[in-house]
C-alpha cells in the first residue's frame, strides 16, 4: 500500500476498508428516533433497573448502610441509633401527644414567620427594583443587613424581646426578608431592557409595562429568592428554638440531648429535614407551573 | 453630494426629519441629515453598518433624542426590531395584544395574526415558533395598532433566503390593507429593490443618494432597468468594480 498511484488509491478506498487512519475519517454515525430501535428484552429490564431510586438512590443506600450497621453493633444507640429505630420513637411521642402540639408550634413560627419577611421582601424588593428612589431607601440598608448573620443577631433579639414567641417569628423573618428583597431587586433590575424597550414602543402604558413585561421577566429570580427565603426561615427557625424554646421542635432536640435521648434528636433533625425538603417541592411545583415558557425548561 | 431636501410641503402622515443632528461623544453620526417619507410611501434606508441607519430609525421611533434639528413623526407608530422582541412568558396572542385596549383587542389580534398567516398559532409560546414565524408575530404586533408610520430595522436579516422572500411577499400584501408610510434599513439591496418605492442611500451621516422605484413587480425580478438600478445603488455604496 506504500507505493500506489493517485487512480490506484481512490480505487483501493472503494474496495476495501484500508488502513487505520482512512477508517477513522470515514466513520460515520447514525441517530435515529430515541424508540425506533428495538431493544432485546435483557437490555429493557436493564435499563429500568439502573436507577430505579433516581436521586434517592444515595440517601436510601445510605440509610441501609446504617440500619445494618447499627443492627450489627458497630454503632451504639446512644450515637446514631438505627433508622428504624429513630422512626419508632418519633411514632412513639407522635402518640404520647408530645410531636403533634410541638410540631404544629414549629409549623406556626415558620408560617408566620416567612409571611412576615416575604410580605417585606417583596414590598420593599418592588419598590426598590421599580423606583430609583426605592433602590437608594432600602438596597443600603439590606445590603448592611445580609451581611450580618441571622445566628449573630439572636442574642440581640432576646435582649430586646425576651424569650416570647416575638423573638423567634422575627428571625425567621429576618431569614426570609434579606433574600428575596436582593434577588426579587437585581430579578427586576435584570430584565431584558430591549424587552422594556419594545413594550414603549408598543404604546403599553406603564400599568401593562410592569405586569405584563417587568414582573413576568422578574420571576426566575423571585422564585430563586423564595427558595433562599425558605432555606433561611428554616435555619432562622431552628437557631430560634434550639437556643432559648420550651416548646417546637427545637425543644424536643434539646431536651433529648439533655437526657441522652439520642433518638428524639435524631426525629427532631428528620422533622427539620422533611420541612426543608417540602419547601423545595412546593418552589419547583411553582416553577413548573410559572416558568413554562422557558426555552428548554422541560430539561431542568 | 446630499440630493435630499426637506418638502416644501407638510405631508398628511409620514414623517419629516429636518437637519438632525446626533452625535455620540465626538463621533458624529448623524450630520445635518434630511429625509421626508410622504404618507403611504414605502422608503428603504440603505447603508454599510455602522452608518447610522439604526440611530436614525431610533430617533423617529423616539426611543432617543436628536441633539439638533427635529423629528416629526405621527403620534401612532410601531417598530419592527431586527430580532423578534417577544415575551417569550406570554403566547402569540398576548404578545400581538401587548398595546392594545378595549374590548376587541383580542379580536384584533387574531385578525393580525390572521393577515401574517399564522391564524391557529395563537397559543404558541415563542420558543415553539420558528425564526420567521416568530417576525412575523413581531409585525402583526406592529400592525395591529393601524399605525401611520411603521419603522423596520432590518426585520429579515437574521432569516435564510427562502424565508426571507416569502416575508418580502407577506410585506406586499400587508402593504395593500395598510396605508401606512414604512421606513425599511436594511443593507440588502435586492431586498430594497424587491420592496422600495423610493430607495435612498446613507453614507457619513446624510443620505447620499435618493432613487424612486417606478418598476413593476415582474420589473423588479429581472429587467434592463434593475440591473441598471441595482448598479447604481453599488456605485452608492462604494461597492461598484468596473
Amino acid at each position: 500500500m506504500t507505493e500506489v498511484s493517485p487512480a490506484t488509491t481512490v480505487l483501493a478506498e472503494v474496495h476495501e476498508p484500508a488502513t487505520d487512519a482512512r477508517t477513522a475519517a470515514r466513520a460515520r454515525e447514525v441517530f435515529v428516533a430515541a424508540g425506533a430501535r428495538r431493544d432485546s428484552a435483557f437490555t429493557r429490564r436493564r435499563k429500568r433497573l439502573r436507577w430505579p431510586l433516581g436521586i434517592y438512590t444515595t440517601p436510601v443506600a445510605i440509610l441501609v448502610i446504617w440500619e445494618v450497621l447499627a443492627e450489627a453493633g458497630v454503632l451504639g444507640p446512644a450515637y446514631a441509633p438505627a433508622p428504624t429505630a429513630i422512626a419508632r420513637t418519633a411514632a412513639h411521642l407522635w402518640q404520647q401527644g408530645v410531636l403533634g402540639p410541638d410540631l404544629e408550634i414549629s409549623m406556626r413560627r415558620a408560617a408566620i414567620g416567612l409571611g412576615l419577611g416575604l410580605s417585606a421582601g417583596i414590598v420593599t424588593g418592588v419598590i426598590g427594583g421599580l423606583l430609583t428612589s426605592g433602590e437608594h431607601l432600602f438596597n443600603g440598608i439590606v445590603q448592611i443587613l445580609n451581611t450580618i448573620p441571622i445566628l449573630a443577631i439572636l442574642p440581640v433579639m432576646i435582649v430586646w424581646f425576651g424569650i416570647g414567641e416575638l423573638p423567634k417569628v422575627l428571625i425567621i423573618a429576618f431569614g426570609a426578608f434579606v433574600p428575596m428583597y436582593l434577588n426579587l431587586f437585581a430579578a427586576i433590575r435584570g430584565v431584558d431592557q430591549r424587552l422594556v424597550e419594545m413594550a414603549r414602543t408598543t404604546g403599553a402604558g406603564r400599568w401593562r409595562l410592569v405586569t405584563r413585561v417587568i414582573f413576568p421577566g422578574a420571576m426566575p429570580g423571585f422564585l430563586v429568592g423564595l427558595r433562599f427565603s425558605l432555606a433561611y426561615s428554616i435555619l432562622g427557625l431552628v437557631a430560634a428554638e434550639t437556643v432559648n424554646a420550651n416548646s417546637g421542635i427545637g425543644f424536643l432536640i434539646t431536651n433529648g440531648q439533655t437526657y441522652l435521648q439520642t433518638n428524639q434528636v435524631f426525629a427532631g433533625l428528620v422533622i427539620y429535614a422533611i420541612l426543608g425538603l417540602l419547601a423545595d417541592q412546593l418552589v419547583r411545583a411553582l416553577q413548573r407551573m410559572l416558568l413554562r415558557w422557558r426555552p428548554g425548561f422541560e430539561a431542568a | 453630494m446630499s440630493t435630499a431636501s426637506v418638502a416644501s410641503a407638510r405631508q398628511q402622515a409620514g414623517a419629516l426629519i429636518d437637519d438632525v443632528v446626533r452625535r455620540f461623544g465626538d463621533r458624529v453620526v448623524l450630520d445635518h441629515l434630511y429625509l421626508t417619507i410622504a404618507g403611504e410611501e414605502l422608503v428603504v434606508l440603505l447603508g454599510p453598518s455602522g452608518c447610522g441607519k439604526t440611530t436614525l430609525l431610533r430617533l423617529m421611533a423616539g426611543l432617543d433624542r436628536p441633539d439638533g434639528g427635529t423629528v416629526e413623526v405621527p403620534a401612532r407608530r410601531a417598530i419592527v426590531f431586527q430580532g423578534d422582541r417577544l415575551l417569550p412568558w406570554q403566547r402569540a396572542l398576548r404578545n400581538v395584544t401587548l398595546g392594545l385596549h378595549g374590548p376587541d383587542a383580542e379580536q384584533r389580534a387574531r385578525a393580525a395574526l390572521g393577515e401574517v398567516g399564522l391564524a391557529g398559532r395563537e397559543r404558541a409560546w415563542p420558543k415553539e415558533l420558528s425564526g420567521g414565524e416568530a417576525q412575523r408575530v413581531a409585525l402583526a404586533r406592529a400592525l395591529v395598532a393601524q399605525p401611520e408610520l411603521v419603522l423596520l430595522d432590518e426585520p429579515f436579516a437574521a432569516l435564510d433566503a427562502i424565508t426571507r422572500r416569502r416575508m418580502h411577499d407577506l410585506m406586499r400584501a400587508l402593504r395593500r390593507q395598510h396605508h401606512a408610510a414604512m421606513l425599511l434599513v436594511t443593507h440588502d439591496v435586492d431586498e430594497a429593490i424587491a420592496l422600495a418605492d423610493r430607495i435612498v442611500v446613507m453614507s457619513q451621516g446624510r443620505i447620499s443618494a435618493s432613487h424612486p422605484v417606478t418598476l413593476s413587480a415582474a420589473e423588479r425580478e429581472v429587467s434592463v432597468s434593475r440591473e441598471d438600478l441595482r448598479a447604481a445603488l453599488l456605485a452608492d455604496l462604494g461597492l461598484a468594480n468596473h
